[in-house]
């Protein structure tokens, strides 16, 4: 009950200090394994490589895992209600304060500065997987062949997908990642 | 009662078929969240985007939490945060418990591979989108250049980004409105 307790706690600080994306969780979890040795290293790299081969956030997934392995479904809920739960409280007490100062001519004025710079963060993220999933940039590197660069297999899906993309324009998201995941399977990607 | 149960089926549906961080979840949100329930302007997931940068947590939770309240108040944010995270619960816990080499199935990495470029595409499109809209003038297409090198290239911290990014901002509406002052 203690450990649970601790874990909860741990969590907890976790969401509360972890700035950024669900990457930002990693170091603490280190350090948490670190101190308790309440699972190995090794386990925290299985853990990783599982949070990014299945839907969700990242963060969401880890504490899952963790708490899973700890405490069975109870531990894999409590973990994650915790790593969430400064979010939530942080989040609303902001949401309450832009709402109140929305029209205010300074926090406009801040916005207008945010809502650009967001749109480069986000081609930033944009060009990196389009790095890691349409060329073999190591292989370029290596080799020194430009020929090796492309990953033609995966160019050729984009192209198809992004064609298909624009021709029914009111599709869902989801219906692309399952066709490209179906296409991936199939094709062996 | 109906609002709660649409945010959370909303949110549940943007889990489920997210892959990686908050920023692949935005072709969903524009989807769901903009088109679907108007529940947010695309100006405003940038505004909450921006604020996830910077406080804690992990973004997608945030940008959840944000229009959970904006929606139905605190019930709201909570309900939406529910929703986000009770895909990943399940599918970890089915996967903890049953398959212990689940990353290493050769079906699930090629469909992995196969989503990455979908991935692509949903975000190659979705950027467009975003730069249309939200880069207008030189000021901003600055702002929107200096942040894409400094986050790409020079691996500068987020948070600080974003602190340059609503000064300048600030500074940039002051100027305006002097200028507009002195014409008056």
């Amino acid at each position: 009950m203690k450990t649970f307790l601790l874990m909860c706690l741990e969590f907890f600080k976790t969401g509360l200090f972890a700035v950024g994306g669900g990457l930002a969780t990693i170091p603490f979890l280190k350090e948490i394994s670190a101190k308790y040795g309440w699972y190995s290293l090794d386990m925290l790299t299985t853990m990783i490589a599982v949070s990014e081969s299945t839907p969700g956030p990242i963060g969401v997934n880890m504490s899952t895992y963790v708490g899973f392995e700890m405490f069975g479904i109870p531990g894999g809920i409590l973990a994650t209600l915790s790593l969430v739960a400064p979010s939530v409280i942080i989040i609303c007490a902001v949401a309450k304060a832009l709402k109140q100062f929305k029209d205010n001519p300074i926090v406009q004025g801040v916005f207008s500065g945010l809502r650009p710079a967001v749109c480069g963060f986000i081609l930033s993220a944009v060009v990196s997987i389009f790095l890691m999933a349409l060329f073999h940039v190591d292989a370029f590197k290596a080799s020194g062949a430009i020929t090796d660069l492309f990953n033609w297999k995966a160019i050729i899906l984009f192209a198809a997908l992004y064609a298909f993309s624009q021709w029914q324009k009111k599709l869902h998201p989801i219906v692309i990642i399952i066709i490209a995941a179906a296409a991936g399977v199939v094709f062996g990607f | 009662m109906k609002t709660l149960w649409e945010l959370y089926s909303a949110w549940f549906r943007m889990g489920m078929f997210t892959f990686g961080g908050g920023y692949a979840m935005l072709p969903m949100i524009q989807k769901e969240v903009i088109e679907k329930h108007h529940w947010a302007t695309e100006d405003e997931i940038m505004d909450y985007y921006a604020i996830g940068q910077v406080t804690p947590g992990i973004i997608a939770v945030n940008t959840a939490t944000f229009v959970g309240y904006d929606v139905a108040g605190i019930p709201g944010g909570i309900i939406a945060t529910l929703g986000v995270i009770s895909p990943s619960l399940v599918i970890i816990m089915i996967i903890a418990g049953l398959i212990s080499n689940f990353s290493e199935l050769a079906a699930v990495q090629h469909a992995l591979k196969g989503i990455q470029v979908a991935v692509c595409v949903l975000m190659f499109t979705a950027v467009i989108g975003l730069y249309r809209k939200g880069v207008k003038n030189v000021p901003s297409f600055i702002i929107f250049a200096v942040a894409f090198v400094c986050s790409y290239f020079l691996n500068i911290s987020t948070v600080l980004l974003v602190i340059i990014a609503g000064a300048a901002g600030y500074a940039l509406s002051v100027m305006k409105q002097k200028k507009g002052g002195n014409n008056a």
